[in-house]
């Protein structure tokens, strides 16, 4: 490389400069904290985050992570599964089928269904320890009584959609796993039965079944999921950003 | 806040207009805290952007690692003429059909989980997880009639069921509870304890519970839904 040549920092700023770029992103770079805010509510997804946080609340012992790594999980969730709906048919005997293409036909297709499945626990465990987090540091407190209601909504949510899941590889496991869980809300009073016909569009968990299953873990609960989670974590900054362990009371404070 | 504050005067009064400053009225289960200590922000971009980007790093490379390792389960295509012994429902509902084992399913299946939901969705709502109280700070002799009380009355109601899943928790919650009731040596350990709200108490032994009946369900039942060791488990759990 000769002194003439274009080095990369000069070529972002040449990208940062130019008309279109500016035309998409309209702040400046982030040198100074008036950009560093513009990145935060400039953009449509960022901004559900305040433009400043306290400190404290990044240290890792404030949240261990727990629901950014169960949001990371639901990330990996969607992009992963939106790769295994391209080679899955909701139907007998072919959803057996496409998950034996996917182990030895599809590139890497078993390990983007090993991911979704290793993903799916990992969104489920972190929802759980979010949860028990949130409880112990007395986080569920005013003002976010109703964020933690929110919260139990995404956990049945979240169970729901493992669920659904578990029923589109039409193996053993799935077959039987789904008809265990749904002859429990068989036993419900007046409402059981007929929901139960209506989660099976049927007697028996069936083709039908898996239709319903496929439908309800692919559009309706992924829907319903982002529609609470965007309010939850909307609602966090709303009230006041995240709530870490309770502090104990300062010297010139007084128990009431 | 460089000035030095004037002396307050107080004034009692209901008038807005001819009072504007005002003192507020604190409930006492509702903490407010007045802090004069200045509190440290600083830019989301990118102190915690960066962080989250590093999360969702972390993430995905740990579960790439884990994807290919461990492959995900698939047996042979769905069967209904032919029952696997024992036939387990995924992980998180281990717990519940463990519970089946004991319970007529209505209780296992629609009164044990409806009642859970309703208990997490309360939380925020009831009055006793407001205040964050220690355990034994109140009226020892009234806390000591309903907790010992409440406690000895789960333990004989899962024992009439002989799920002793519960019953032992149950009865350990119960004496770790009561295990700082009197004086004792002070120590770390019954610093902790003693400084243990009820609320607290129950999620812990909602949460041993629900770890327990899981792990139970999970690794150590097999055909006909009797007691196995892990290692004797086929198909492996």
């Amino acid at each position: 490389m000769n002194g003439n040549a274009f080095s990369f920092s000069q070529l972002g700023t040449l990208i940062r400069g130019s008309a279109v770029y500016r035309s998409i992103v309209r702040h400046g770079t982030a040198e100074t904290n008036r950009n560093r805010s513009l990145v935060i509510f400039e953009n449509l997804f960022l901004h559900v985050h305040p433009v400043k946080v306290r400190e404290k609340t990044l240290k890792f012992s404030h949240t261990y992570w727990l629901g950014g790594i169960t949001v990371s999980a639901l990330v990996v969730l969607i992009a992963t599964g939106i790769l295994l709906m391209f080679y899955y048919h909701p139907s007998v005997p072919q959803a057996y089928r496409d998950m034996k293409e996917l182990k030895f036909v599809v590139d890497n297709g078993v390990f983007y269904r090993n991911l979704h499945r290793w993903a799916a626990h990992l969104m489920v465990l972190g929802a759980l320890l979010h949860m028990g987090r949130v409880f112990y540091h007395r986080a569920y407190r005013p003002p976010r009584q109703f964020n933690w209601v929110i919260g139990v909504v995404l956990l049945l949510v979240t169970l729901l959609l493992s669920y659904t899941g578990y029923l589109l590889p039409w193996d053993q496991l799935a077959f039987w796993g789904v008809s265990v869980g749904t002859n429990m809300a068989k036993e419900a009073p007046i409402l059981g039965p007929p929901l139960r016909f209506l989660m099976l569009g049927g007697n028996i968990v069936s083709e039908n079944a898996l239709l319903r299953f496929y439908v309800l873990h692919c559009v309706l609960l992924p829907a319903a999921l982002l529609g609470f989670l965007g309010v939850h974590i909307w609602r966090v900054r709303k009230d006041g950003g995240v709530q870490g362990p309770p502090e104990p009371p300062a010297d010139d404070e007084v128990e009431p | 806040m460089s000035q030095p504050m004037p002396p307050l005067k107080v004034v009692e009064s209901s008038d807005p207009v001819a009072v504007p400053k005002r003192v507020a009225l604190v409930r006492p289960d509702a903490r407010a805290t007045l802090r004069r200590v200045e509190e440290r922000w600083v830019m989301t971009y990118p102190n915690l952007i960066l962080r989250e980007v590093i999360c969702f790093q972390v993430v995905v490379i740990v579960l790439a690692v884990l994807a290919l390792l461990f492959n995900a389960p698939l047996e042979g295509i769905a069967n209904p003429l032919e029952t696997p012994n024992p036939s387990k429902a995924p992980w998180y509902f281990l717990g519940l059909q463990e519970l089946l084992h004991y319970f007529p399913p209505v209780v296992a299946g629609v009164v044990f989980p409806g009642l859970v939901v309703v208990a997490l969705v309360v939380i925020p709502y009831a009055k006793i997880n407001l205040s964050a109280r220690p355990l034994w700070s109140g009226d020892k002799a009234r806390t000591r009639l309903w907790v010992g009380g409440a406690a000895a009355f789960l333990a004989a109601f899962f024992a009439l069921f002989a799920c002793w899943p519960i019953v032992v928790p149950t009865l350990l919650i119960g004496a770790a509870m009561f295990s700082v009731y009197g004086d004792g040596q002070e120590g770390r350990l019954r610093r902790f304890l003693v400084s243990v709200t009820l609320p607290e108490w129950i999620m812990t032994w909602f949460i041993l519970v629900a770890t327990v009946l899981t792990l139970i369900g999970t690794f150590f039942r097999g055909p006909g839904w009797s007691l196995v060791w892990p290692w004797n488990m086929y198909p492996p759990a």
